[in-house]
């Protein structure tokens, strides 16, 4: 059973990084890579690293989340 | 019930200016991550986490503070001056921690002598690791603040391009 859960939570990890590469439109693209990291940090849990689970959510879900809309607020939203 | 009505008394406090359910639920909110945050450093050297971890949790809930009440009156106390200071505050006193364990015949960052030693499970007996994780917590939230403020609100170049 949790290793059914590990392998639904690696496929989703797959999808979300080729969806990422591939959107076009920049601000969905951060939205995915925040749900990446989500799942991400779940994983990191399920391979006994809390510490780095904690510090992945709080970084690659929060911060890096913030910063790249930041960047898109002062820069163009689609990719040509 | 009692959560009703904070909520029904926050909903008629806030400023119909800004947008309501931000501001409200980051009133809810914001305590209980921050508590979280402060907990994750204190903790730091008996559970997992410790400086970085705390401090990224506090630094992402300034920013989220900083996002909603960002022209209330957030503007003359978490400026970008204030974030800075704790930036170098923290290093600071990390530097000056180290040093404490060279001015008394040990190595630099030596916890031996001068602090009372760790005892398994005892949150203040752990000399200076306390001390080395708040001042770390500090730097990265200071950190983390200033680099959103500083794509935020950053200056311009020498060609005076935004």
């Amino acid at each position: 059973m949790l290793q059914a859960v590990n392998i639904l939570l690696l496929v989703f990890l797959v999808v979300c990084a080729v969806v990422v590469a591939r959107t076009k439109d920049l601000l969905s693209a951060v939205i995915i890579f925040g749900a990446y990291s989500m799942v991400m940090s779940i994983i990191w849990q399920q391979l006994h690293s809390p510490d780095i689970a904690i510090t992945e959510a709080a970084i690659g879900a929060g911060a890096t989340s913030l910063l790249f809309l930041a960047a898109i607020s002062r820069t163009r939203r689609h990719e040509e | 019930m009692w959560l009703f009505w904070q909520f029904r008394r926050l909903c008629t406090k806030v400023n119909t200016m800004h947008d309501m359910v931000l501001e409200v639920v980051n009133r809810l909110l914001l305590p209980f991550i921050q508590l979280f945050g402060m907990y994750i450093l204190f903790h730091g050297h008996l559970s997992p986490g410790g400086g970085f971890s705390g401090g990224a949790v506090i630094g992402a809930s300034l920013i989220l503070y900083s996002l909603t009440f960002r022209f209330a009156r957030v503007k003359h106390r978490l400026d970008h001056d204030t974030s800075v200071f704790f930036e170098a505050a923290g290093a600071l006193i990390y530097v000056a921690i180290g040093f404490v364990g060279l001015f008394f015949g040990y190595n630099f960052l030596t916890n031996r002598g001068v602090f009372p030693l760790g005892v398994p499970g005892q949150l203040w007996s752990s000399g200076m690791i306390l001390i080395i994780t708040l001042a770390l917590g500090a730097k990265v939230s200071g950190t983390i603040l200033s680099l959103f403020q500083e794509l935020l609100e950053g200056g311009s170049d020498e060609h005076g391009n935004p």
